[in-house]
């Protein structure tokens, strides 16, 4: 049974173009995520790894092209649908509320997971079930210490981190995290890699990253998006291997 | 005990003791002065729960308040004159027990926040703003013209509403009464904004796009939080025509929405009683003012400068620092 779960095709995007004026932003990209992978979409800058998570969100609408989540065709669901229905997403400029505290931004991930309409009478805060979740998540990021904090006053990776928690409380079945590491610090990032290692188990990943280490590290598969174009996709070793891929992108890092 | 619960305690205390002081010494003015605070504030509370919550700013309150006063004062009207509202499919008369209006002004207000929100709160920002101010002042204009009920005039009750067990021309058993509603309201919105529902709105207030990655949608709690806060500015409308004994389309007017409004921002936006300590800043500025020069809404719009310029958190947050927001603890 696991086996078979192994290769199962959780995700899958297919011909999605999207253009901004003159700029191709996504230029028919087809990618998929299977059960238990982590899959890396690196590429430089304003390559349109961003602007292809936010399609594949549902919180902007490609010019074409189709979203598969779990054998379902959800091209036309919004951003809402698409959460309810397992996609967990972490935004690269981190999108919280900044004026509540971390716990609360975390509980309202564990809200939103019960995929149901939020009560109007009780208290929230004391809701023991919600706040477990929260803090579990919380504490598996390391911001168990700064529950009771005001997001505003958390530092940039703290921020990266409470990111990565609320997508935790929504129990997603499939993670889009657009870098997640930045910002973090080396010792940051290392907990990071840890924690996606193990967390690939439960939902696979689709990671946006520039951390060229974390990414070797972490990657099962590569995709490489170049002008909104994917010019490979592979295992980090033919991906290191590829002459194309080297001179458009990573050969520009070796010289650094 | 946290300073601001000190503070709205105070608030409280205060708001009692002045009319009961006022009683002994057989002020009636004063506990007039004191019913008005406690009506206005409870618009603002209504307000107050789309507005600091929600971070909806709607200038089309005054709809509400128009619709809750002129329940009553149309179902008062045929009370007086026995003549009823329909016969035909079915008979409907008029009334004047409070708990029926107030229950008409509640389902009505709440009916027009569901047809009015459904529609205004598809846009956001200054449209958002524009629009609930044209639909006020629709219903400013369709009154205006409609002869059937005084029309520009509006209408007089002659008689006060009636309570079951109370005599409510006695101005400190109409205060009481108006004095539970606004206690019983600011519960109500207290559990709301603490609930599941209040942290949700609270967030799409401060970031809509988060709270719709964690799939929650934020147009449905702002209808909702719409529809209660209408409804209960609606209740605050039918009081008022009761405390006045008279309503006319100045309660629909965008002049009325926008003094909800500044008892909102004035008294603290976002907590729970700033619009009972902004409902009576503006009624004590109105009394001391008023005396010493016609033009007192000149210091009132400088004091409301001064507000928002550098006291965000109005008086209570002047009084009571800075608070989380929504107060979640
Ligand atoms: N809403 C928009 N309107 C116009 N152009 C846009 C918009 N969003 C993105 N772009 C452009 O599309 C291109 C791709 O942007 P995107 O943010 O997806 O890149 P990225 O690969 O995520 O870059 P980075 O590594 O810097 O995060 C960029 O040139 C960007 O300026
Ligand atoms: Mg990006």
């Amino acid at each position: 049974m696991a086996g078979v779960a192994m290769t199962e095709t959780l995700l899958e995007i297919r011909g999605m173009s999207k253009s901004f004026g003159a700029l191709k932003a996504s230029d028919d990209v087809s990618l998929d995520l299977k059960q238990g992978e982590i899959h890396a979409l690196i590429g430089p800058n304003g390559a349109g790894k961003s602007t292809l998570i936010a399609q594949i969100a549902g919180s902007l609408r490609p010019d074409s092209g189709e979203v598969w989540l779990e054998g379902h065709n959800v091209t036309h669901q919004d951003a809402v649908a698409r959460a309810k229905a397992g996609l967990g997403r972490t935004f690269q400029i981190s999108s919280l509320a900044m004026e509540d505290t971390v716990l609360q931004n975390a509980m309202l991930g564990a809200l939103g997971a019960r995929r149901r309409v939020p009560g109007l009478w009780r208290p929230v805060m004391r809701d023991s079930d919600l706040r477990a979740t929260a803090m579990e998540a919380l504490r598996e990021v390391g911001l168990e210490e700064f529950a009771h904090f005001r997001t505003a006053d958390l530092s940039h990776g703290q921020r990266r981190q409470l990111e990565v928690a609320v997508a935790l409380t929504l129990r997603p079945h499939v993670f889009l995290m657009d870098e997640p590491m930045a910002g973090l610090g080396a010792e940051g990032s290392a907990i990071l890699v840890e924690f996606l290692r193990n967390l690939k188990s439960h939902a696979p990943i689709l990671l946006v990253e520039h951390d060229m280490d974390a990414v070797f590290q972490l990657a099962d598969r590569i995709s490489v998006l170049v002008y909104g174009r994917i010019i490979a996709t592979g295992t980090p070793s033919e991906i290191r291997a590829n002459a194309q891929v080297r001179e458009a992108y990573l050969g520009e890092e070796d010289e650094e | 005990m946290r300073r601001e619960t000190l503070i709205n305690t105070i608030l409280t205390l205060g708001l009692l003791a002045v009319p009961l002081v006022a009683w002994a010494m057989d002020e009636t003015y004063a506990i007039t002065l004191a019913t008005e605070v406690v009506i206005l504030a409870l618009a603002g509370v209504g307000l107050n729960l789309a507005l600091g919550l929600g971070g909806l700013v709607s200038l089309g309150h005054a709809m509400f308040f128009g619709i809750g006063g002129y329940a009553a004062g149309i179902l008062a009207s045929h009370a007086q004159s026995y003549d009823p509202i329909m016969e035909w499919p079915f008979l409907i008369e008029g009334t004047q027990s409070m708990p029926v209006i107030w229950l008409l002004a509640i389902v009505a207000s709440a009916l027009v926040a569901l047809a009015t929100g459904a529609l205004s709160l598809r846009t956001s920002g200054v449209y958002f703003i524009m629009i609930t101010l044209a639909f006020g002042q629709m219903f400013y204009y369709f009154t205006i013209s409609w002869p059937a009920y005084g029309g520009e005039d509006g209408l007089s009750i002659y008689v006060r509403d009636r309570f079951p067990g109370l005599n409510t021309l006695d101005p400190i058993q109409f205060f009481g009464l108006c004095f539970v509603l606004l206690m019983v309201c600011l519960f109500i919105v207290a559990r709301l904004s603490r609930s599941g529902f209040g942290l949700a709105l609270n967030a799409a207030r401060q970031n809509e796009t988060r709270v719709r990655a964690v799939g929650i949608e934020p147009y449905r709690l702002r209808l909702m939080a719409f529809v209660i806060s209408g409804a209960i500015t609606g209740l605050a409308g039918a009081l008022y025509a009761d405390l006045n004994r008279f309503v006319s389309p100045v309660m629909f007017s965008w002049h009325t929405s926008g003094e909800i409004m500044v008892f909102v921002i004035l008294g603290g936006v976002a907590r729970l009683f700033g619009p009972v300590a902004g409902a009576a800043l503006f009624i004590i500025l109105e009394e001391a003012l008023d005396g010493v020069s016609d033009y007192w809404h000149i210091y009132l719009g400088a004091l409301l400068l001064i507000v928002v310029l550098f006291a965000r958190g109005g008086l209570i947050g002047l009084l009571a620092g800075r608070n989380g927001g929504g107060g979640h603890d």
